[in-house]
């Protein structure tokens, strides 16, 4: 069986192609009886799915419960009509970065990070800064060719840009990690701002990162650059090399 | 039975660095004290409650002391002397001096024995309050039996304590034996506790006196209904260490992160800050009965718990070091270990059960803390569940005391209330899978696990000696702890530190020593 997928029309794949069953997990406050599994039903039939399977409902106690359930979704997305905005530069390793940076720049870049005002987590800065990396890719500070301050935790916004003048910082690196009720958002666009007002903003590359974080978010929120999960230092640092040299050449 | 096989001479060596580490200190911890540590003997005086702008009450006196240079006599003797001097209550007096109408350094100084007289009633009152919590706690215990080895331990972080308390009753309800609230975001770094209930914040709920009573009052009733105790937990960290400490003792807490060195480390909190708060910290937990518990687990979240295993014994047994200054027992010294090896690593497996069992056997008698699987949990939450599956395997299997259940759902968002019970599910099904295996299994001493252990310890032998040689603050500096420079005089609250003058007294402070034959 030879099924071309159509590019125009593709759906969740469950053991048929174009079947679009997807598999939900939810709690809801109701009892793990009958009734709670047909207000599952309902609620499941208002998103739109067909063939609704409540293959379990569990009590949680204090009168929620727990259900997983299968469906099949009627919608489908064109891939073709698919734009996303992402970092795009070519990754390069540690050692391709700093010859890139000796050929175009031919200077140190400074780069100064942190994880600003509520968020106390540093895992995330500390990846892609601290000498030690992660996974196997070395933090931005081992870098030849890059001078790295990483400040830590719960550092305010006017703190993180009275450094970044007093180094003359080429870019500012912005960790959120811990987020509740979207303060990410709130802590993002206030350093954003102050940046501005302090005339720091056009003066060097402002980049931000956390599992909250897409590149589209980091560019509506008047940053440069975002990196959401799963990026490495070896992204963040080829991006900000090849960025540089952009620049430059405008 | 499963069990390393370890030369003693080794394990006494490492125990006896950590104890030159610490020693050394004690002069610091005796001639020193700071604001919080003030504010700590004013809360248990009995002085609560806030200003208009939230200022607490022991914050508004105790920087009205150190604004007056009369903080090195010790907070308690300027109450006690307004109490002789205006026969008004501890609380009348901090009202008074709030409104304006009392300076307490202005008021006459009264004959020092009745001044003490005053101090002492408030003290043993105080104590017994807290012995009292302590036997109402042992009380629930011999009636309902005691914790579940190891105790199944969920947070609750909704940020409105109400909604925790909510959650908090359902996880009981689903199994859980001990709920930790986990604290608002940016609350280790604010040097004061908010006062009152509260209904917002960031990753966490604040953590005040009334919050604990709320929780505690709430984990009580479900209690009763499940014929189980149900155990209560907070952060004595940050810049508030005993002044949680003395509110977790008031209202019942049982347990209490409290790590001697966390906050020097990770919140860059100033080194003889933190060695004092803790200090005083650890002997209100040790005569409330509240277990501690170290938070070893953040050396393996920022660097690789294979290579830097060793940073987690020599931090466990400082820890340990620390805590029996402060006269906490070891069945109350809930050390802290991780399970955070690469998962991709071949033989994880047994790399941390080989941990997870010196850890076992340097601390037998502690009830051990466990902390689940974060930094390579990616978000594929079926992923996530396997891995917490051997998580709470190695536990059962090396007889851990707490395990802080993995959820699916690290490094996506703050359990919901499914991914909980599925933790609870996970944690019970594997437990009592694996039950008794470990009675029954022995390993090779000459094989990877016995000596991948030896060479953790030998390894962590290596780097205590170093310190002790060094001393404590030139390790700091040098940055020998996780590779974090410290210096003694740099870092948040040093400006709360001071000198204690000859006549300086904490009578909470002198009592509990007495009590616990602290020297």
């Amino acid at each position: 069986m030879q099924n071309k997928i159509d590019q125009s029309y593709i759906r969740p794949y469950g053991d048929t192609n174009n079947d679009g069953r997807i598999q939900i997990s939810f709690s809801m406050p109701v009892k793990a009886d009958e009734t709670g599994k047909e207000a599952a039903r309902i609620l499941l039939r208002q998103m739109g799915l067909e063939e609704i399977e409540i293959c379990y409902i569990g009590d949680l106690s204090e009168g929620f419960s727990h259900i997983v359930a299968y469906g099949n979704t009627k919608a489908y997305v064109d891939l073709t009509k698919i734009k996303i905005k992402t970092v795009d530069t070519e990754v390069m390793t540690m050692d391709e970065t700093d010859e890139f940076v000796d050929k175009n720049i031919g200077r140190k870049i400074t780069i100064i990070g942190a994880c600003i005002e509520s968020d106390a987590h540093t895992v995330g800065i500390d990846a892609i800064i601290n000498m030690k990396g992660y996974n196997h890719r070395f933090g931005l500070e081992r870098y030849r060719s890059f001078n790295a301050l990483n400040m830590g935790a719960q550092v305010l916004s006017e703190d993180l840009l009275s450094k970044a003048r007093e180094m003359n910082a080429d870019v500012v690196l912005v960790s959120q990690i811990v987020t509740q009720k979207n303060i990410h958002i709130q802590n993002l666009t206030k350093l954003i701002e102050m940046a501005e007002a302090e005339g720091l903003r056009d003066k060097m590359l402002f980049i931000c990162g956390g599992p909250r974080i897409t590149h589209e978010l980091a560019i509506e929120l008047g940053y440069d650059a975002g990196f959401g999960a799963g990026s490495y230092s070896t992204d963040v640092a080829s991006y900000i090399v090849q960025e540089m040299t952009k620049r430059k050449e405008l | 039975m499963l069990q390393l096989t370890i030369p003693q001479e080794k394990i006494e060596a490492a125990r006896e660095y950590a104890k030159q580490i610490t020693s050394t200190l004690k002069d610091l911890l005796n001639a020193y004290s700071s604001v919080t540590i003030e504010r700590t003997v004013l809360r248990l005086l009995g002085i609560d409650g806030a200003l208009a702008d939230g200022t607490p009450l022991p914050n508004f006196l105790v920087d009205q002391l150190k604004e007056k240079n009369a903080l090195d006599k010790g907070a308690a003797y300027w109450i006690s002397n307004a109490m002789v001097s205006t026969g008004l209550t501890a609380q009348e007096v901090a009202e008074n001096v709030k409104d304006g109408k009392i300076e307490l350094t202005q008021i006459i100084q009264q004959p020092i024995e009745k001044t003490i007289k005053v101090m002492n009633e408030l003290t043993d009152k105080m104590l017994a309050h807290i012995k009292k919590q302590k036997a109402t706690r042992d009380e629930y215990f011999a009636k309902y039996g005691e914790r579940n080895k190891p105790s199944l331990y969920v947070i609750v972080a909704t940020g409105n304590i109400y909604e925790d308390a909510l959650q908090a009753r359902a996880a009981a309800k689903q199994g859980a034996d001990i709920i930790a609230v986990i604290r608002s975001t940016a609350q280790s770094l604010l040097d004061y506790v908010p006062y009152g209930a509260t209904t917002e914040g960031f990753g966490g709920t604040f953590a005040t006196q009334e919050n604990f009573r709320i929780m505690r009052k709430a984990l009580d009733e479900v209690g009763e209904e499940l014929n189980r105790y149900i155990s209560l937990t907070n952060y004595a960290s940050g810049l508030c260490m005993p002044e949680i400490a003395a509110m977790g003792a008031m209202e019942r807490l049982d347990l209490m992160l409290n790590d001697a060195m966390y906050g020097i480390l990770f919140r860059d909190i100033n080194p003889q800050r933190t060695l004092l708060d803790q200090y005083f910290s650890r002997m209100i937990n040790a005569i409330a009965g509240i277990e501690i518990q170290t938070g070893e687990d953040n050396y393996l979240t920022t660097s690789d718990a294979i290579e830097k295993a060793y940073t987690v014994t020599a931090s466990q047994l400082i820890n340990e070091s620390f805590a029996h200054l402060s006269g906490v027992k070891p069945e109350k010294m809930g050390i802290g270990h991780a399970f955070e090896i690469d998962p991709t690593i071949e033989n994880s497996f047994m790399y941390e059960l080989s941990h997870a069992l010196l850890t076992k056997t340097l601390f037998p008698d502690s009830p051990i803390k466990y902390m689940p699987p974060t930094k390579h949990v990616t978000g594929n939450i079926f992923e996530a569940y396997v891995i917490n599956a051997l998580f709470n395997m190695v536990a059962q299997m090396t007889g851990q005391g707490v395990q802080l259940l993995g959820m699916l759902t690290e490094a996506v968002h703050t359990p919901h209330l499914a991914d909980r019970a599925l933790a609870i599910d996970n944690a019970q099904y594997v437990f009592n899978a694996v039950k008794d295996f470990n009675k029954e299994i022995s390993i090779d001493k000459d094989g990877f696990i016995n000596k991948r252990a030896e060479k953790v310890l030998d390894e962590a032998i290596v780097f205590l000696k170093r310190v002790a040689e060094q001393g404590f603050f030139n390790a700091l500096e040098k940055g020998e702890f996780a590779d974090i420079k410290r210096t003694q005089t740099t870092g948040k609250g040093l400006d709360g530190v001071f000198r204690k003058s000859d006549s300086y007294i904490n009578p909470f402070m002198d009592k509990i020593k007495q009590e616990l034959n602290i020297n």
